[in-house]
């Protein structure tokens, strides 16, 4: 009902709109043209005037009413870089906005048509534009420079000491791996998946680094100030591991493995102490994946080494999952790995 | 021609009656060659501009519903499932129609209105036109190049109405997504209807840039020497040229899709376990798709901008009364972006696990056309300096324009800034981002040429007034909606999402979605009136009186009001100047016709 009364007042508003729209024509051809067009002229002029004034107080109260919904403070090292260089980009972008607007929308007002001007015949001023080229040439030249250097230290190798998570992503949810105490990752096959067997990310179980590998899905736990690793895939289409609170995103693409790590800085608890008992550490698919697409949320939860351990410790080794006989006799047992095992290992999964 | 009539011509002023008499002497056409398989450039281009209105209409209507659904994700609209059936159960947009709508109304709005639309109206239109040729080097190219343009249309079109529902995947439709019609129904039937459109889009476009692009180089009048062309041309010439060179590469990728789609191919295709099955394919990259088709789909946004960045500058020059500053700078700036936009496809994928250090060229590059991009912003600005500016509507939403492509281009510095991609991609910043300046803007170039040379195509004006509240609504509403979606981009909010109750990071926007909403529909409503205005003013609108209403110096105003198949009814007349020679030596206009006098102050 409440659509078709907006249907009904839009239809009214229009048919009056273009009856004064007609009238204030034949109006205008009954004052002489000419005038009814200076009329105009005055009435737009003006408006450019107040269009700048009402957009500027708009651009302020807009950054009132939404600047404490935005970027909480980066939980990751890496973040805080993204969010200094983006400081840097809103200042530098910031002043040329201000600046350009003010002056086209005053130029426009004050440069409005009058009887007594004439306008200024002013075909080019080689001077002026090159002054004009290369101040945004070195401003560039500044933003690239910072950009970059932070672009290769977030994007550079992550630190020997770095935990290794393997996510995967799939319709609609997150996968992850844990290289178990070997802290190697062992091989996987996209053939041998098969969920009703207990291998739902297709591990190769001949490979003995897979023995102690642990499987989780949706959550994930990560340890407060050290380096995380993620080595990130997925099963069937093109997903995005986001993560918006560390300020991270990389795509999970099929048949590539990808590589994203980070420092975080605060626990999930010392999150909801700050930002409310609802917080999550959130994954969030950042590219169009189906349409489960807007559902598809993980979980990080970010705690101290302790907590970490604990939780690890409840966790058993995919393999048992996949071969129950094997799991009474043997509890968590690391089969003996040797240097080049791991090599290999490493080669061949997380490249 | 038949028109290379007998009668030469003398001065501007031919009326109406005589140009038409004069055009029937020597044309007899049937409806059917003059309204349908027309080979007349006017024709060609009003049929573009119609067939791109139209679906504008169509494409703003899928914004209109999934703009309902983001605004009002908890309410149910019976209407909706009046409408649409199942695709709306009890009244709410189902995540296949929304994702469809989506990809549609990307689809659309890209390709059918601001590719094919924009271009194919206004190169059709003002290339011959202003540069004094009779008609297109091959006008019946041309005619094919409609009529591929309408065939992709129906076949796109008719994609709306399978039972699978039309491509979802985004309108960039990554595969495996748009590959594999386990993983998502558009994918299924949908998808192919999708790329056999878009394939013949693409024949469509290259029929026409060719055309323009020989039209240009080989069929300039006499004394219209390259650097006399109106900046209209150039903006024309260069979106041409980057069509030309990179549709094709767009169509391999397509053909690519459609082998791994239908003849077993992994060309993008690898370790794939879809909807509890394990697929065959093994060795292909999701991300070569990725390359081929931002290789297009980057300057693809130039293709869009750049035809309008040439209605712009011209239009604003002939109202600021002046001419436009650093004429020689806008065409060097319009060369830069088109060279740079072949450079700098890999920015849309930062965040695709690129290699980095080619990531970081890819920064260096794309920051780069920030320059150009600045320089025209600061002449447009230095253009209506001291000027005696008349707001037409057309003037309206040229300033418009380089409002919103201040807004929007700034923050592509951000954007193209890999570091602060990382945190942005894929949210929507990036709508806001490109809706402003490509999306937005890009209209608003279009208007700025609708209103401007509608006289031009009917002989009769827009309704003024219509024309004023048109521009305020809708660069008002156009900050209204897209301003605000740089926070929710900040916040860290992602595209693409119809439902964000069910996450705690980005769930605190729902009053800003509803506002949004809100504005959106008022917005499209007002495009609606100016849909009416448009047709209204055709058959009824006020008449031109005189062959040049805007007081211009470029050769359409030399035609007769309503110029019939041949554009001039004599010879077509000599170029003397270039095309801005406004308020020189105390003298309102010099139209490019005009020998230069001996005592005239040294030409620019």
């Amino acid at each position: 009902m409440t659509s078709l009364w907006i249907v009904v007042a839009l239809i009214l508003g229009f048919i009056i709109t273009f009856q004064i729209a007609k009238a204030s024509e034949y109006v205008g051809i009954l004052r002489g043209e000419e005038k009814s067009r200076k009329q105009n002229n005055r009435i737009n002029g003006f408006m450019m005037l107040a269009f700048l004034i009402a957009g500027l107080v708009g651009v302020w109260y807009c950054n009132e009413r939404l600047k404490g919904k935005i970027l909480g403070e980066a939980a990751s090292v890496q973040g805080e870089r993204v969010d200094t260089m983006l400081y840097i980009t809103l200042a530098i972008t910031g002043i040329v906005f201000f600046i350009t607007q003010i002056v086209l929308f005053w130029f426009a007002y004050k440069y409005q048509e009058k009887e007594e001007r004439k306008a200024y015949f002013y075909p080019h001023n080689n001077k002026l534009e090159v002054i004009w080229t290369v101040i945004p040439a070195i401003t560039l030249t500044v933003l690239v420079g910072f950009g970059l250097y932070y672009w290769f230290e977030i994007t550079g190798e992550a630190p020997k000491d770095a935990q290794v998570v393997e996510v995967t992503g799939h319709q609609f949810g997150w996968e992850f791996r844990y290289p178990g105490k070997d802290g190697i990752l062992g091989k996987k096959y996209f053939k041998n998946i098969d969920e009703t067997k207990g291998n739902p990310l297709g591990q190769l179980w001949d490979d003995p680094a897979n023995r102690d590998d642990i499987y989780v899905s949706n959550e994930a736990h990560i340890v407060v100030g050290k380096p995380v690793k993620l080595v990130i895939g997925s099963k069937d289409v093109v997903h995005d591991v986001g993560l918006v609170h560390f300020r991270m995103k990389m795509d999970a693409v099929p048949g590539t493995p990808t590589i994203m790590w980070f420092t975080p800085k605060f626990t999930t608890r010392q999150m909801r102490e700050k930002y409310g008992d609802d917080f999550n550490y959130e994954i969030s698919c950042d590219q169009m994946c189906g349409k489960g697409h807007f559902s598809m949320r993980g979980v990080i939860v970010v705690e101290s080494q302790a907590e970490y351990n604990i939780w690890l410790a409840k966790q058993k080794p995919q393999y048992f999952a996949a071969h129950p006989e094997a799991a009474p006799a043997t509890p968590v047992t690391t089969p003996a790995t040797g240097d080049t095992t791991k090599v290999a290992a490493n080669s061949t999964t997380m490249k | 021609m038949s028109n290379d009539a007998t009668i030469h011509v003398h001065g501007a002023e031919v009326t109406i009656h005589e140009a038409y008499e004069m055009h029937d002497h020597h044309h007899h056409q049937s409806f059917i060659t003059k309204y349908v398989f027309s080979q007349d450039h006017k024709t060609i281009a009003k049929q573009f501009l119609i067939t791109g209105m139209i679906w504008a209409i169509i494409g703003g209507l899928f914004s209109v519903l999934f703009r309902l659904q983001l605004g009002y994700p908890d309410t149910k609209f019976e209407i909706l499932e009046t409408v649409f059936g199942h695709w709306a159960k009890g009244g709410q947009i189902n995540p296949e129609f929304y994702y469809a709508l989506v990809t549609m109304h990307g689809t659309v709005l890209v390709f059918f209105v601001l590719t094919g639309g924009l271009s194919g109206t206004f190169a059709n239109l003002l290339i011959p036109l202003q540069l004094g040729a009779r008609d297109m080097a091959s006008p019946f190219m041309n005619m094919l190049s409609y009529w591929f343009f309408f065939i992709a249309s129906i076949v796109m079109f008719s994609s709306l109405f399978v039972q699978t529902g039309p491509a979802s995947g985004g309108w960039t439709s990554y595969p495996p997504l748009s590959a594999l019609g386990q993983a998502s129904d558009g994918s299924k039937l949908g998808m192919d209807l999708w790329i056999t459109s878009m394939a013949l889009f693409v024949v469509s476009s290259l029929l026409g840039g060719l055309n323009y692009i020989a039209t240009i180089l080989n069929l300039r009048t006499k004394g219209m020497t390259m650097t006399r062309m109106p900046l209209t041309i150039w903006g024309l010439f260069f979106t041409a040229i980057l069509g030309v060179l990179s549709f094709p590469v767009l169509f391999s990728g397509f053909i690519l899709l459609l082998f791994d789609r239908h003849a077993g191919t992994s060309f993008y295709l690898s370790d794939i376990y879809v909807n509890g099955q394990i697929l065959p394919n093994e060795g292909g990259s999701a991300i070569l798709y990725q390359h081929l088709f931002w290789f297009l789909g980057h300057p693809e946004v130039y293709i869009i901008i750049l035809p309008a960045m040439g209605l712009v500058s011209e239009v604003m020059s002939i109202n600021a009364r002046k001419p436009i500053f650093g004429y020689m700078a806008m065409v060097g700036s319009l060369f830069a972006i088109c060279i740079l936009a072949f450079l700098v496809w890999a920015h849309h994928m930062f965040v695709s696990g690129l290699n980095p250090f080619l990531g970081s060229v890819f920064v260096l590059l794309t920051l780069l056309i920030a320059i150009p991009s600045a320089i025209k912003v600061f002449n447009w600005i230095t253009t209506i300096w001291r000027g005696n500016i008349r707001f037409t509507p057309a003037m309206l939403f040229a300033i418009g324009f380089v409002s919103l492509f201040i807004s929007g281009g700034l923050t592509g510095i951000w954007l193209g800034n890999s570091t602060i991609d990382i945190h942005l991609h894929d949210t929507y910043f990036v709508i806001a981002h490109f809706h402003i300046v490509m999306g937005v803007s890009a209209f608003f170039g279009m208007f700025c040429g609708i209103y401007h040379w509608f006289p031009k195509m009917f002989g009769r004006y827009l309704n003024n007034t219509l024309g004023y509240i048109h521009f305020w609504v809708t660069i008002v509403g156009a900050y209204l909606i897209f301003w605000p979606m740089h926070y929710m981009g900040m916040a860290g909010v992602p595209r693409r999402y119809l439902d964000f109750r069910l996450w705690s990071s980005f769930n605190q926007f729902s009053d800003l979605n509803k506002m949004i909403s809100i504005v959106s529909i008022i917005v499209f409503a007002v495009q609606l009136m100016f849909v009416f205005n448009f047709f209204y003013s055709i058959f009824k609108g006020r008449k031109v009186r005189s062959t040049n209403p805007w007081g211009a110096n470029t050769m359409e105003w030399t035609t007769p009001i309503n110029p019939g198949h041949g554009n001039w009814p004599g010879e077509i007349p000599e170029v003397h100047r270039w095309p801005y020679d406004y308020s020189k030596d105390g003298r309102a206009y010099i139209p490019q016709t005009e020998p230069v006098n001996p005592n005239e102050s040294m030409a620019h």
